[in-house]
């Protein structure tokens, strides 16, 4: 059994869901100290993704990435990069799907944050940095986990918007979930399924880590 | 002067305009829930920015919007107690004390001596790896506090300290605050709505009512002479009515008032102001006279209308035979002993003869 998959969908996962994470709780950060008008539309703007079918998603990143497309040319003829059909094309396409997870996970745990534990920082003299570091986010820490535990589960299960990218290039650009279903097309059913196992064993385990997680912090 | 504040603040439906000034001492802001006294504290603080006006402590600007002067809270040394006390859920007793010498001691080992030094002098010994949802109201209290004077503010808001406790553990809470307030030796604010506390913690009182701060008065002053309608009401009293001054024969000096609401024209013992719009008087000024030979002044005719017996006392609720029938605000509330009301053995419906002492008739102006 060839592994280069696993490797392949756990790697674009992790790089996805790091990237996904801070811009995730950044713009939940700044968003929610917008006014009511910019704070409505970009908010529309970064959860559409979670709602459009990922194929649409792919469709839109297509006609900004695609070889003839802006970007894509200006990155071709600046850097000599590919940004589609290669596997990182996969971190684009699961960034933007597991993005408004983290995002709205976060301004949720960020809206229940009593704002008169910052102030009183404030009054003691703590920096803004200090604040958000070691008071704000532990105290979010909750909220904030499990929005990057959805993010990781996302990215790592992303099939649509990964296919239209990156497409399957056995060996390149091929993932779990994008090898499952060319196994179970060309009638490759005993592979198929041991792939489903695979998965099905990741997904377990992540979910176990973030329950021992959670008992751990409660405990303390 | 140390602590200079004139403000302004527009909010929809509310503007908030203080403007007072303290010196080395415990003012107190008195008002009712939602008057502005919580705004102006964090507007001094710097958390809410005010539309205009100047705040000055101990000769430095902390906020002028003509000079464009807005300093961050963390460069105002201001410390604000909170009412939640706002403990850092996440970090221990240990650690919310670090928070507050953090910002000035870089020097680990000295940050840790003050801490200990601090958690001895506030009865913390013992508590310092505890959370602070592991400890009770008062122990929380105590941290908060000292969080705060760690900080070196060089001036000290409580905003409604008491208010998340009860009964006894209040008083013995107001005991050692005393004790603090006295070490801490510089401008203190001390925000509440119970008089009572601010009766016993502060020097020099300010009111505030909606939004409005009035100028501020002596304590004593403000409880034994107060002016307006709020002052008054703030201070406790329950027996007001409509008046005016009163003339004609008899009437000489100025003195007298005719109390619309009760029916009948009372003497006061000073000339009372022209602009006065109403008259106040305390429950407890209020007596029954006994027997038919006793004659005094400001006599009141009145039916008994209630007889309500209280923990210590008996509370009365009679209404003037000439007064305004059938509005709340004309009845009288007498307070007595129970041995004083025993000693006049009267039933609810019958008519009894009440007087004022004139010493006891508080002249008021209404703030409107």
């Amino acid at each position: 059994m060839d592994w280069y998959p696993l490797y392949n969908s756990l790697r674009i996962a992790l790089i996805s869901s790091v990237i996904v994470f801070f811009a995730g709780i950044f713009a939940a950060y700044y968003i929610a100290r917008l006014n009511r008008v910019v704070k409505g539309i970009l908010d529309v703007v970064l959860t559409l993704p979670m709602v459009l079918p990922p194929t649409v998603a792919g469709y839109f990143l297509l006609l900004l990435l695609g070889t003839k497309r802006p970007l894509g040319i200006w990155f071709m003829e600046n850097f000599g990069i590919k940004l589609v059909m290669t596997w990182y094309s996969g971190i684009f396409a699961a960034s933007v799907v597991a993005f408004p997870l983290m995002y709205r996970t976060a301004r949720g745990a960020f809206e229940s944050f009593d704002e008169t534990l910052a102030y009183s920082g404030q009054t003691l003299g703590l920096s803004n940095t200090y604040i958000f570091w070691h008071i704000r986010m532990p105290v979010c820490r909750q909220g904030i986990l499990a929005g990057a535990v959805l993010a990781f589960a996302r990215a790592l299960g992303e099939y649509g918007a990964t296919s239209m990218l990156a497409g399957y290039t056995p060996g390149k650009t091929a993932t779990i979930s994008t090898t499952v279903y060319q196994l179970w097309r060309t009638d490759n059913d005993t592979l198929a399924f041991q792939w489903v196992m695979v998965n099905l064993a990741i997904s377990a385990a992540v979910l176990l880590t973030v329950n021992m997680l959670e008992r751990k912090s409660k405990r303390k | 002067m140390s602590l200079y504040v004139d403000i302004e603040k527009k909010f929809s439906g509310f503007c908030l305009r203080a403007k007072f000034e303290a010196e080395q001492e415990v003012m107190g802001i008195l008002g009712a829930s939602g008057c502005g006294k919580s705004m102006t504290l964090k507007c001094i603080a710097g958390t809410i920015k005010p539309d205009k006006g100047r705040i000055a402590l101990n000769g430095v600007t902390l906020f002028d919007s003509e000079k464009g002067i807005n300093l961050v809270p963390q460069k105002r040394h201001v410390g604000l107690l909170f009412q939640n006390y706002a403990l850092f859920p996440n970090m221990t007793v240990q650690k919310n004390l670090m928070a507050g010498v953090r910002p000035w001691e870089k020097d680990r080992k000295k940050a840790r001596d003050q801490v200990r030094e601090f958690v001895e002098r506030f009865y913390l010994t013992g508590l310092e790896k505890h959370r602070p949802s592991e400890l009770s109201g008062g122990q929380q209290q105590r941290v908060a506090l000292a969080r705060i004077l760690l900080a070196r503010p060089r001036l000290l808001m409580l905003d409604e300290p008491f208010s998340a406790l009860d009964g006894y553990l209040k008083w013995k809470l107001e005991l050692e605050l005393m004790d603090i307030l006295k070490e801490f030796d510089s401008t203190t604010l001390f925000v509440s709505h119970s008089r009572d506390e601010i009766y016993r913690l502060c020097s020099r009182v300010c009111v505030m009512e909606n939004g409005r701060s009035a100028p501020a008065v002596s304590v004593k002053a403000m409880f034994e002479e107060p002016k307006t309608m709020a002052a008054c009401q703030l201070s406790g009293c329950k027996n007001y009515s409509a008046a005016r001054p009163a003339f004609g024969p008899g009437r000489e000096g100025g003195a007298w008032v005719l109390a619309c609401d009760w029916g009948v024209e009372l003497e006061c013992e000073r000339p009372v102001p022209e602009n006065i719009t109403h008259i106040g008087v305390r429950s407890h000024a209020i007596h029954v006279a006994l027997g038919e030979g006793d004659e005094r002044k400001n006599v009141i005719e009145c039916r008994i209308l209630r007889i309500v017996e209280d923990v210590f006392h008996m509370v009365v609720m009679a209404s003037p035979l000439n007064g305004a029938s059938g509005q709340d605000g004309s009845q009288l509330r007498l307070e007595m002993s129970k041995e004083q009301w025993a000693a006049c053995a009267r039933q609810e419906g019958e008519v009894i003869r009440v007087f004022i002492d004139p010493a006891h008739i508080m002249p008021l102006v209404s703030s409107e």
